[in-house]
């Protein structure tokens, strides 16, 4: 059926009544023709032709409970059974991921036993191990992993919370962002090891001069994203809001806020991960304890196997805090999105 | 007149447009969209707004609940200047405009007076939701239901509200045809109940002429070189109680008579049926 035939028998079917005025006005515009997109089946060539200009939304929105939803797209994926491809299962995925660090981990093997690299360069996989172990037995790599962990944890928390708070600011009030917004953007241009001498003179070589350093690394992720975020939030929703009656705080909490917060954990993500960053780069410089100290310590020692265990450890470390903050994101996503 | 004395409760007030004028800026200087509107809308009146798509209603409608102000002109409610976003009116809009993150139900309860108690307001929601047919949708979330449903979504958002003064921007627009004939006795229904005064932005002739005890028509003077901006071209008073015959003459005439006035030809005329003339127009 063409999209004319169709629209013709939508509109008979709409009875004497409103018949003609759709008749009338439906033609002007593709307004009124998206306005009839919950009109019956037959009506469905027009919404389709009429999605392209308009976005996708229109789509997403009839797809999940309309009983006509099924009817919705000739072609389109939202007409097609859901089957599961192998690429969705969640078995492949973590099979997939885990292939390629597998892959290496035999490449290394090979390439440090064959004697084609000397140790001193590419210490073997057991080498690496065994300092481990050495390590651990000690009490150091638990001391170590723990501290690190710990202090990126604090600046984290620290940072994050004032990004939100600053944030906030800067993306609520037009004021707050003339005042603040230039200065922000200067410091966060500041590269992060230029603060190291100037907080080891303020702070000494204590624990604050690495918690605040991680913590300038985890505020500006989160300050300019949340920022931005407050500042686009849909008008349309904002004026419904205040239309009802919202005003201040409750606006914010109501409307503004939940806005926000996709784009707020995906910040807290970012954050975490520049934790991780600077966390090394305020232990290369100036600790004791650490696993930024255990490659320093190493590479001065010249015990190689240790660099390799600590950036092993790093990458572990951090991927599996990304990790549990994706779960996080998901959920986030899920529910405010 | 419409609204009698007795079926008007003290809720439902009166809107008063003076002189209202918008012209909006561009970068060719302002233009100028609306201009000289006077109208009284009469406590418990269900005003309807007619007028092609882009005259001007929804920024009229929107002037009247304060969520815009007139370049010139003043509007008020019950003799009082509206105030911005007036807590007396209650606003459906043209879109849906709903909380994504929020459920149906939850939605609904945005509209709700602030402090009403909460087992009430539930009550209320729960009732407002089986009245626009989406009781078993209550803990969907927008974007789960039919761009339809989230059209009375947000209907029952703004009743949720009891206001004074009751402002629906195309409200059935998203409706297919038999849904929109339930919603408009809904709409009869509730207004039965508790009187209020309504302004009704339709597209739909037959619409205005279902609900409406007036209807105005807006628009802009054919005459191209003739002062820019809408005003209102037409009134029209609506015969009858309702609810009404859907098929009576009357309305067809009236129905003739502003089609006529959107400048719509009624393919009638060709085939030698003349439109006769038993009513008055307004004023008589
Ligand atoms: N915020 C704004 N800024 C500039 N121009 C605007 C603004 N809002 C509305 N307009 C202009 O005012 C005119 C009338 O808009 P309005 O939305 O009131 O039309 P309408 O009669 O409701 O049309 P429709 O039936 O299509 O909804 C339009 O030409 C529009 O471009
Ligand atoms: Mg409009």
């Amino acid at each position: 059926m063409t999209a004319d035939a169709s629209r013709g028998d939508a509109l008979t079917s709409t009875g004497p009544g409103t018949g003609r005025a759709g008749a009338g006005l439906g033609r002007a515009g593709v307004t009124s023709v998206d306005r009839q997109s919950n009109a019956p089946v037959a009506d469905r060539g027009l919404a389709v032709a009429a999605a392209g200009p308009l976005g996708v939304s229109g789509i997403d929105r009839r797809e999940a409970s309309d009983p006509r939803a099924d009817g919705v797209g000739p072609a389109g994926p939202s007409g097609v059974a859901p089957r599961r491809r192998l690429v969705d299962r969640r078995w492949f995925r973590i099979a997939g991921g885990a292939l390629l660090p597998l892959v290496l981990l035999v490449a290394w093997q090979l390439a440090s036993t064959s004697g084609a690299v000397p140790v001193s360069m590419l210490p073997s996989p057991e080498m690496v191990w065994t300092a481990g172990v050495d390590l651990a037995e000690r009490g150091l790599l638990g001391l170590y992993i723990a501290i690190s962990t710990q202090r990126v944890f604090i600046g984290f928390a620290v940072g994050a919370a004032l990004g939100l708070v600053v944030g906030a600011v800067v993306g609520l009030s037009k004021l707050g962002d003339i005042l603040l917004s230039p200065t922000l953007g200067a410091i966060r241009a500041v590269p992060s090891l230029a603060w190291v001498p100037l907080l080891i003179l303020w702070l000494k070589i204590g624990e604050e001069s690495k918690v605040v350093l991680i913590a300038i690394g985890a505020f500006f992720p989160v300050y300019t994203i949340v920022a931005a975020a407050l500042r686009h939030v849909d008008r349309q929703l904002l004026e419904a809001g205040r239309a009802f009656g919202l005003r201040g705080v409750r606006l914010l909490s109501v409307v503004q806020l939940p806005a926000a917060v996709p784009s707020v954990v995906s910040a807290l993500r970012l954050a975490l991960a520049q934790s991780w960053l600077f966390l090394v780069a305020a232990e290369l410089i100036a600790s004791s304890m650490g696993l930024g100290f255990l490659l320093v310590d190493s590479g001065n020692n010249g015990r190689i196997d240790r660099i390799f265990l600590a950036i092993i450890l790093l990458a572990v470390l951090g991927k599996l805090t990304d990790a549990v903050v994706g779960l996080f994101e998901r959920w986030a996503v899920r529910k405010w999105a | 007149m419409p609204a009698t004395p007795t079926s008007t409760s003290a809720a439902a007030l009166p809107v008063e447009f003076r002189g209202v004028a918008r012209a909006f800026p561009t970068a060719a200087g302002a233009r100028p969209v609306l201009r000289d509107v006077d109208l009284v809308v009469e406590a418990g009146e269900i005003l309807a707004i007619l007028g092609p798509s882009g005259c001007g209603k929804s920024t009229l409608l929107r002037i009247a609940g304060g969520l815009d102000r007139p370049t010139s002109g003043r509007v008020t409610i019950a003799g009082s200047p509206v105030a911005d976003y007036d807590a007396r009116s209650a606003i459906g809009f043209q879109e849906p405009r709903l909380l994504p993150w929020r459920t149906v139900a939850q939605n609904v309860a945005l509209g709700l007076p602030r402090g009403t108690p909460r087992a009430a307001g539930r009550a209320h929601v729960a009732r407002l939701l089986e009245l626009v047919g989406l009781a078993e949708f209550a803990e969907h979330r927008p974007r789960e239901i039919s761009g339809g449903m989230a059209q009375r979504t947000s209907l029952a958002r703004a009743l949720a509200r009891s206001p004074h003064v009751l402002l629906l921007d195309e409200p059935f627009g998203a409706l297919d045809a038999l849904t929109r004939l339930r919603m408009q006795d809904l709409l009869l229904e509730v207004h039965a109940a508790e009187p209020t005064t309504v302004l009704l932005v339709t597209h739909d002739v037959d619409e205005a002429l279902q609900l409406a005890d007036r209807i105005v028509v807006l628009g802009a003077e054919a005459d191209t070189d003739a002062t820019p901006g809408a005003s209102i071209r037409q009134t029209v008073v609506v015969p009858g109680t309702r609810p009404r015959d859907r098929g009576s003459a009357e309305l067809a005439e009236l129905r003739g008579r502003l089609l006529d006035g959107l400048g719509i030809d009624r393919h009638g005329a060709a085939r030698g049926i003349q439109s006769t003339s038993t009513i008055p127009a307004f004023p008589y």
